[in-house]
């Protein structure tokens, strides 16, 4: 072939694979618009004062709202009698939200010129910042104690190995009160068994607060294993109490978490189902939901958990008893990452 | 310098002595040989692509599958182990068949397929399988490459002509990313608009290999040679003795390589390894690559020692890689005016110049560019140079299997070193650790500057 043709034929690939580049990016940026149109038939939206105080108005649910429309991603609030109902939404935008006591925790998304950041941001009752912090990775767990003072968080950090997929997690603890910022939780001593621990592959994710403001519990990971601990944060240790354990969530009467047990014979992407752990003797049972889990659950009072699965736009969550009986069911549609405020 | 390349052999077994390589013209210093130009342009663009998928991967399965990634980075340590065993099938083919070219290009192919293949993968074993094809397109095709590169390129040049190639690879794997982001930037959750970019891109890859890198370097299937040699290729390699003289790879570059219906055997690249010079090489980079601490652990202690903010760090591996890109070219020049060698262990002293650095008091704002660019340095002074180095002693009828033997063992070398430096940290902490990784690097680097390739 004379190096004309040659040249031509580049051209020609060139053009072709442009233009099939250049469709997909379009229709892609047509698709990302689409979402900001509000779905006939989905749940009613409108701006209003969104509190995160208990203010008197009965009982509340604070998630992010995932329906399509102008307040997509938006952090919203419905009365926990009528989850259905019209929801209002504040303006403030977050991938992952909790609460408790009058203080929020929402890890955003910060758009830049070349690559989304991420952050954790402390918010007031009246959604006011209180402080942010950097995230070095992307969002996945928050947690704020019962008492509204330490608020805790998990990013995945891609990029601890060259050009591979391997991944690792890093969870951070703050002391709103004292600004005080545990950058990550592997600086805690870990006792595996009654023996001091160490390991470079030690991973912690999903921390659950208790209401003494010293203890927590949170997920291990190192050798291909997960175990639930107990941290202290006092003494800045963290102590394995059983095995197969992740995600968990404690109940508001610190008797029993919620957990993702990873079940031999379910396939590999979906390994999960939610089980209930009961804290005084470390057994644990699972609930009536048969779909794989993958959130951290939370409490509704001491009897049920809720959760999210992946929904029609994006996620609904569920409601199912903890005691293992009864069925799950729909709570919301559109909405993750919620928060029951009294 | 370079006494010893097939090419000022005579070829007794019928061997076609290899035109001069495009770009190598008599009497002027050519920059590089188009076919050079040409496979650095397939590296840059099909690393643009596979850079876009690495970049937006951890993003797609968190946010868009929704899926818990922990479990996923566990599958790659296995492809690792794949990767490398398909590197010397891809450089045995590419001298089996004598078409470099086309192994290659099936290595690149496969890897463009993936990419398409990304949209219809839904869960992690699909992505698992996705991935897994893109290894294999890359253990296929990069030994035969090299092979490409080295054959191209008279000896004198080749440092050059490897430091251009790497030089262009990296800059593709700065782009990608940027790409990337750049699409997700202007549609939102736009990770099916980001893959189908990721393949037009491979797409255009294969697309400049088939057009302007010329095909054939070696001779497929020479006539039998008069005087057949039986076993030949069990035998020790008759070069050894003309080695301790200086010539490595002198003898029967052909004949040694065949087995006795006239193909080259499987077993022909690893008889290489008697030849004094080759094994020399070949041992100095897998002791080297057993005292090299993986990236990951630099990065990792470099963040603890400086207490760089978590936002940092992703930033680390572009700092290398930077550095990487920009004395890729001009350390390739000077290993081929001073020696490969003398560059190639350069390379590792600049290294543990690094690990001194993380290991002493010294606690300046400086820190973090001096080490990254000591690590970056490394990379620029051992990645091409190395092929640069063995080219010169594996005869031409074996250089894809020959260059092969040389990556793979370098590989698992550094695989095995990643195990253990985890191990070591986890039982006496980073610091010592890394002191016992500094001591076993400078012992291994006075033990190559002894055991030197005579020609290289």
């Amino acid at each position: 072939m004379s190096s004309r043709l040659r040249l031509l034929a580049l051209l020609a690939a060139v053009l072709v694979l442009a233009a099939v580049a250049g469709v997909a990016v379009l229709r892609a940026a047509d698709r990302a618009e689409e979402k900001n149109r509000t779905q006939a038939g989905g749940p009613r939206v409108a701006r209003g004062p969104v509190s995160l105080a208990a203010d008197g108005g009965g009982r509340r649910i604070v998630f992010r709202n995932m329906a399509w429309g102008p307040h997509r991603d938006e952090l919203a609030t419905v009365p926990a009698a009528a989850p259905g109902g019209a929801r209002t939404a504040s303006g403030v935008h977050c991938l992952r939200f909790h609460s408790a006591a009058g203080t929020g925790v929402c890890l955003q998304s910060v758009k830049s010129a070349v690559q989304d950041g991420y952050r954790a941001v402390v918010l007031d009752a009246g959604l006011k910042e209180r402080s942010r912090h950097p995230l070095a990775g992307i969002p996945t767990r928050a947690r704020v104690s019962p008492s509204g003072r330490f608020a805790a968080w998990t990013v995945f950090v891609g990029g601890d190995s060259y050009a591979g997929t391997d991944f690792s997690t890093r969870t951070s603890v703050l002391d709103t009160r004292t600004g005080r910022l545990t950058a990550s939780l592997e600086s805690y001593a870990i006792l595996r068994d009654g023996a001091p621990y160490r390991s470079a592959d030690a991973n912690f994710w999903g921390v659950t607060f208790s209401a003494d403001d010293r203890h927590f519990y949170a997920t291990l990971g190192t050798k291909k294993k997960t175990y639930l601990v107990r941290g202290d944060m006092a003494r800045r240790t963290v102590t394995t109490l059983a095995e197969n354990v992740e995600c968990p969530s404690l109940s508001p009467d610190e008797r029993r978490i919620a957990y993702k047990k990873r079940v031999p014979g379910l396939p590999a992407d979906a390994p999960w189902r939610l089980y209930v752990l009961d804290l005084a003797d470390l057994t644990g049972h699972p609930v009536a939901e048969r779909r794989t889990i993958d959130d951290q659950a939370v409490w509704r009072g001491n009897d049920t958990v809720v959760y999210s699965l992946p929904g029609d736009f994006g996620a609904d969550l569920y409601a199912v008893p903890a005691d293992g009986g009864g069925s799950a069911r729909r709570l919301m549609d559109s909405a993750l990452a919620p928060a029951f405020l009294d | 310098m370079y006494v010893a390349d097939s090419r000022g052999t005579p070829a007794p077994t019928g061997t076609p002595a290899p035109a001069a390589a495009p770009g190598a013209r008599p009497g002027r210093r050519a920059a590089v040989a188009p076919t050079v130009l040409a496979l650095g342009t397939v590296s840059l663009v099909t690393d643009i692509s596979s850079e876009m998928v690495t970049a937006v991967l951890p993003l797609y399965l968190v946010a868009g599958l929704g899926l818990t990634p922990l479990g996923f980075g566990l599958l790659d340590g296995l492809y690792n182990g794949v990767s490398a065993l398909v590197r010397l099938t891809g450089g045995h083919l590419g001298d089996r068949t004598g078409r470099h070219k086309a192994v290659a290009g099936v290595g690149y192919g496969l890897s463009a397929l993936g990419k398409p293949l990304l949209l219809l993968a839904h869960s992690v074993p699909a992505v698992g399988a996705v991935l897994a094809l893109d290894r294999t397109g890359k253990g296929l095709r990069t030994a035969p490459r090299d092979a490409l590169i080295s054959l191209s390129t008279p000896p004198e040049q080749r440092g050059r002509a490897f430091g251009v190639h790497r030089a262009m690879d990296t800059a593709g794997a700065l782009i990608g990313p940027l790409l990337a982001f750049l699409i997700l930037g202007y549609a939102a959750d736009g990770y099916d608009a980001v893959f189908t970019v990721s393949a037009c891109v491979a797409a255009l890859g294969v697309v400049v290999l088939a057009l302007f890198v010329p095909g054939h370097r070696t001779a497929p299937r020479p006539k039998p040679s008069p005087r057949p040699r039986p076993r030949a290729s069990l035998r020790p390699a008759p070069a050894a003795p003309q080695a301790d003289a200086g010539d490595g790879t002198a003898g029967d570059p052909g004949g040694t390589a065949r087995a006795p219906d006239g193909r080259i055997s499987l077993r022909a690249s690893l008889v290489l390894l008697r030849r004094p010079d080759m094994r020399r090489i070949t041992v100095c980079a897998l002791l080297l690559g057993l005292c090299t601490v993986s990236d990951a652990f630099v990065f990792l202690l470099l963040q603890h020692r400086t207490g760089l903010a978590d936002r940092w760090f992703a930033l680390l591996p572009i700092g290398t890689a930077a550095a990487f890109l920009l004395l890729a070219l001009p350390l390739g020049r000077l290993a081929d005016r001073i020696g490969r060698w003398r560059v190639f262990v350069g390379g590792h002293l600049a290294l543990l110049l690094g690990y001194g650095l993380l290991l002493s008091p010294w606690h300046g704002p400086a820190l973090p560019y001096a080490v990254l660019l000591l690590h970056g340095a490394f990379y620029a002074a051992t990645d091409g140079v190395l092929m640069a180095a063995a080219a010169g002693v594996v005869p031409e009828a074996l250089r894809g299997g020959g260059l092969a033997v040389v990556q793979t063992g370098q590989a698992l070398a550094r695989f095995a070193a990643s195990l253990g430096f985890g191990a070591a940290w986890t039982a006496w902490g980073e610091r010592p650790a890394l002191a016992v990784a500094a001591v076993a690097l400078a012992a291994a680097a006075a033990l190559s500057v002894r055991l030197r390739p005579a020609d290289a």
